[in-house]
């Protein structure tokens, strides 16, 4: 699926909340829970996405043309946007990745994560893996 | 007592909602809401007397440094002092950089500070240390947040020179044994500068019953603007502290030899001050006198008390300090969450809290946490807020686990 297709897969799959911000966030903290564990090497401090309340862990590689990313984060409601994010990013090609303009975290009504006073680092994090899908492109 | 519900009245912002929620503020050790008075004498100032003091012969600058004056005065009588003996800052942060820069200290003394101290009385510090192969040397915080001021003694030398201690630590809430750590301090002849922008909100100041040197604070923490401090010196240091800084309104006479100063405190007040911010402090520190320092302190004491109880009915709740020697704040975690989650999800709640390491990493670092969840209370926060606030926090809990 194009990022596109995955972001208006993940737009309607939050319009079934409504006005429910506690649903919302249940869905949040679950998908957390369920992202994949990233390897324990991986968890390196060099990897960690600086800014943030809360630490992010960030690994990406190219496969097959691809980019790949993986992480993780010792907050549950980050965890749960970095699970977003992959699933939008990752498995993409890094032109892809680059240009993608991620309107959903706006439309699924997470505005709020995006100001640069939040702490949970999504803004950091969504540089990072533009950066990191730059790098590939470049190499 | 207090009349909330009067006071309450008085705040404006108290009336919005967040989230679709009636907000709950319990962010005051970061920065406490300005009541209508405050307000209303920033808009005075600008509305009738706006003008540059302390130069103008005009009716306007003679008003203007009229009301500036006055505020001096109002500041010095909240803590005891003389007006002499106040500079007017930016902040707690500024103040202390002030006199960092402004000690004459040999090259290689030792400043003591505290592990719980807030990195704006750290790195003023430590600056001065990298410029003077000078050292800084702690006081550990014990466990339950007090510290071991046993210690102290054992980490003077003649090298040391200077004591800078919080008297309330903004992470715990903890009000240090100020008194005794000063009598110990002045036995050895240390130069002491205590951070006050946890204590003026919360308990009577009296600078000369302190024995400091130096006693510092924010006006945003008291209800007063934010870039507004002050730098209360003892008058032996008026003249005597070195300025770091130097410009116009400061001077006698001012040639390019040589140039002449005012002999006060006014000396340490280069350019224009924050003038609007000045009078909003005197107007903010007269509201707390109408109140009464001392009720205000037994109230927010029965919200610590309270919070403190309900927040140990929580059994994924611990506290850091769970005693009641402190002032308004409480710092907690709750098990198996990290701060910022229980944040994120107060804060839809409409609570307003404060989640991180509060400035203070070495603290942090000591409890080995990366933060807490700080609930701070000023003088218009209720028991039904905390009531809220609990409630708000047991489904956040329950929303992570
Ligand atoms: C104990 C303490 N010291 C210093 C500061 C710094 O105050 P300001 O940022 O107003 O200069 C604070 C404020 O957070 C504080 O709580």
């Amino acid at each position: 699926m194009s990022i596109q297709e995955i972001e208006k897969e993940i737009i309607e799959e939050f319009e079934l909340f409504g006005d429910d911000w506690e649903g919302k966030y249940e869905h949040i903290i679950d998908l957390g829970k369920s992202l994949p564990k990233i390897k324990e090497e991986y968890k390196t401090d060099d990897r960690i996405i600086k800014g943030c309340q809360s630490k992010v862990w960030l690994h990406s590689e190219l496969r097959k043309g691809k980019i790949v990313f993986t992480a993780d984060s010792d907050a549950i409601i980050t965890k749960g946007m970095v699970a977003l994010m992959i699933r939008v990013l990752s498995n993409q090609k890094p032109e892809d990745v680059v240009n993608a303009n991620l309107e959903f975290i706006v439309k699924i009504g997470l505005k709020e994560h995006l100001s640069p006073t939040r702490a949970n680092g999504l803004v950091s994090m969504i540089k990072q893996m533009k950066l990191d899908a730059l790098a590939f492109l470049n190499s | 007592m207090i009349d909330v519900n009067k006071i309450r009245a008085d705040f404006p912002i108290l009336n919005r909602k967040v989230n679709g929620k009636p907000l709950v503020y319990f962010d005051n050790g970061a920065t406490t809401q300005k009541p209508k008075q405050v307000i209303d004498a920033i808009v005075n100032y600008y509305s009738e007397h706006n003008a540059n003091i302390h130069r103008g012969v005009h009716t306007l600058s003679r008003e203007a440094t009229e009301l500036f004056e006055e505020a001096r005065k109002t500041v010095s009588k909240f803590i005891g002092a003389e007006a002499e003996e106040i500079v007017f800052t930016a902040g707690t942060t500024d103040s202390i950089n002030i006199v960092a820069a402004g000690l004459d200290l040999p090259v290689g003394s030792e400043i003591i500070i505290t592990e719980m101290e807030h990195h704006s009385n750290i790195l003023p510090w430590q600056l001065w240390c990298e410029k003077n192969e000078g050292k800084l040397k702690v006081i550990p915080v014990e466990v339950d947040g007090t510290l071991d001021i046993g210690l102290l003694e054992s980490l003077i030398t003649p090298q040391t020179k200077v004591l800078a201690v919080t008297h309330v630590s903004n992470t715990l809430g903890v009000i240090n044994p100020v008194d005794a750590l000063i009598k110990i301090a002045k036995q050895y002849g240390l130069i002491v500068l205590v951070d006050g922008a946890q204590s003026i909100p919360h308990m009577k100041i009296d600078v000369r019953e302190l024995g400091a040197d130096f006693y510092v604070f924010s006006g945003h923490k008291v209800y007063a603007p934010t870039g507004t401090g002050v730098l209360w010196m003892n008058k032996q240091w008026v003249g005597k502290l070195k300025l770091s800084r130097s410009g116009g309104g400061t001077i006698k006479t001012v040639s390019f030899d040589k140039t002449d100063y005012v002999e006060g405190a006014l000396r340490y007040e280069p350019g224009t001050p924050n003038i609007e911010g000045v009078l909003g402090l005197a107007s903010a520190l007269k509201y707390v006198n109408e109140i009464g320092i001392e009720k205000i302190a037994k109230h927010e004491h029965t919200l610590l008390k309270y919070a403190t109880e309900r927040l140990n009915e929580i059994p994924e709740v611990e506290i850091y300090a769970n005693h009641l020697e402190k002032a308004a704040v409480i710092s907690f975690n709750v098990k198996g969450a990290h701060p910022f989650d229980v944040g994120t999800l107060l804060d839809k709640y409409g609570i307003a809290v404060r989640t991180g390491h509060h400035c203070t990493q070495p603290l942090m670092a000591r409890y080995k946490i990366p933060g807490t969840v700080r609930a701070s209370f000023a003088m218009y926060n209720t028991l039904e807020e905390i009531n809220i606030f609990i409630e708000a926090l047991q489904k956040s809990i329950k929303m992570l686990s």
